[in-house]
């Protein structure tokens, strides 16, 4: 995978969130992206997930400029998990097989491919329960479920563990972990917590001033 | 109070040898706020859906004339459509006023509001996060929708049931459009009408018991798929 973003652009208003940031993420692994409250992590992933059209500059996956948002073929191939998942109303399981339906998949290729994320993330005994019974942290498991179900590219994490406590963050952490380990997507995730980005990234990030810089590890 | 007793009883007894005047009554009645029903829903779902995601300029100003067509007179509805279809009216070539279509067309514009009106208020009551959730799912923007309508799905059945009740229950328009002749557009709620004004309770009571039963048949069931899809407690 390959993903480079060249001078891009992004202001609210008057305010410019992102400010001619180029960066090239070109390996497997996990990205850790850093930085204050409202300095455009968020808005820099919707950007890169094909979400959001940028005002100006780039976005290039395998080299072939993606600018259009509406590209829906490249925009499959890549999923963003957000800081608070949006629940549909019906069970665990349909949940999780809402982005393989709309894909037009078989049942039988769906329930074997849900069943095992659902074992993936530990909610496969709370298959055919209400999705809205959950806990906040098993709600974030079944948001990483439901983007892992869909064996993205690119996996974009925004803040998966800031509303969940100490014990689904471990659990979270453990499930970005096996699937570093699976090596089959690039995950580039944002976190306030500089413990975290250590214990989980391959690089660290920064954002400042709207552009991204590399960190030491 | 011996009049309303026996009344009663005479009732159930129409009601249980299945008189076959009430039992056309009711089947009229059935046909015609159910075809009525089944145009308002196809016409007031889209258009809710519409007001609901789309945002266009004026969009507030229809919204607001929505809401307000909701409590429209019904006698108005009936004059506007008697006055459409009478002889001398626009559509007076069509021979429809004191048919079962004339019923169908004044009813449809009683519920027509309370679909679009009860569908957008049930799909901008969808939370933001569902949007955002099959969006990023990669859902492309028909399938965006269509999992919004489906989040919205128990106050769209809800705002369906509310528009039965509504057209069930009408009389006035359906009097003046319908003319109330029997055999041919009576329906339950005119026949209530005329048989109070003759006097015979027994008809109008047993119509007036089948009316009630039927809300509370059709509402029974609204709970029931409501309750369906709610997280258990």
């Amino acid at each position: 995978m390959k993903l480079t973003l060249s001078h891009i652009t992004k202001a609210y208003g008057s305010k410019t969130i992102l400010n001619d940031c180029s960066y090239v993420f070109d390996k497997t692994g996990t990205y850790m992206l850093m930085g204050p409250n409202g300095c455009g992590k968020s808005t820099f992933l919707r950007i890169c997930a094909l979400l959001e059209q940028q005002d100006s500059g780039e976005i290039a996956y395998y080299d072939n400029s993606s600018t259009l948002a509406k590209n829906i073929t490249l925009r499959r191939r890549l999923t963003l998990v957000l800081p608070r998942t949006g629940v549909f109303n019906t069970t665990v399981f349909k949940n999780v097989a809402y982005g393989l339906k709309i894909r037009g998949l078989e049942h039988s290729t769906v329930e074997r491919k849900v069943n095992a994320a659902l074992d993936f993330v530990g909610l496969g005994p709370k298959a055919d329960q209400h999705a809205r019974t959950l806990s906040s942290g098993e709600t974030q498991r079944l948001g990483i479920a439901r983007a892992l179900v869909l064996e993205p590219e690119v996996l974009f994490l925004d803040e998966p563990t800031a509303s969940i406590d100490e014990e689904n963050t471990v659990i979270i952490e453990s499930i970005i972990g096996a699937m570093k380990k699976e090596g089959r997507s690039t995950i580039i995730m944002t976190t306030h917590d500089r413990d975290q980005a250590s214990r989980v990234g391959d690089v660290q990030l920064i954002m400042k001033n709207g552009k991204i810089e590399k960190q030491d590890l | 109070m011996d009049s309303i007793l026996s009344g009663f009883t005479r009732a159930f007894d129409l009601i249980f040898h299945l008189n076959a005047e009430l039992f056309g009554i009711i089947l009229l009645s059935l046909k015609v706020s159910g075809l009525a029903l089944v145009i308002a829903t196809l016409l007031g779902l889209p258009l809710g859906a519409m007001l609901g995601l789309k945002r266009f300029p004026g969009r507030d100003i229809v919204i607001s004339a929505v809401n307000t067509l909701m409590g429209l007179p019904p006698v108005v509805v009936g004059l506007f459509v008697y006055l459409i279809l009478s002889r001398k009216g626009p559509l007076g070539f069509l021979g429809l006023l004191y048919s079962p279509t004339a019923m169908i067309i004044a009813q449809s514009i009683l519920a027509i509001p309370i679909v679009t009106a009860l569908c957008h208020s049930a799909i901008v009551n969808v939370d933001p996060l569902i949007r955002q959730a099959s969006r990023t799912l990669g859902a492309t923007q028909r399938q965006e929708t269509l999992a919004i309508i489906h989040e919205a799905r128990y106050g769209i059945i809800s705002a369906i049931v509310a528009a039965f009740g509504r057209v069930m229950a009408e009389v006035g328009s359906i009097l003046i459009v319908g003319g109330n002749i029997a055999g041919y557009t009576r329906v339950m709620t005119t026949t209530i009408a005329l048989e109070t004004d003759k006097g015979n309770f027994e008809l109008a009571l047993a119509l007036g018991i089948i009316l009630l039963l039927l809300s509370f048949i059709v509402n029974a069931v609204l709970h029931t798929i409501q309750r369906k899809g709610m997280p258990a407690a």
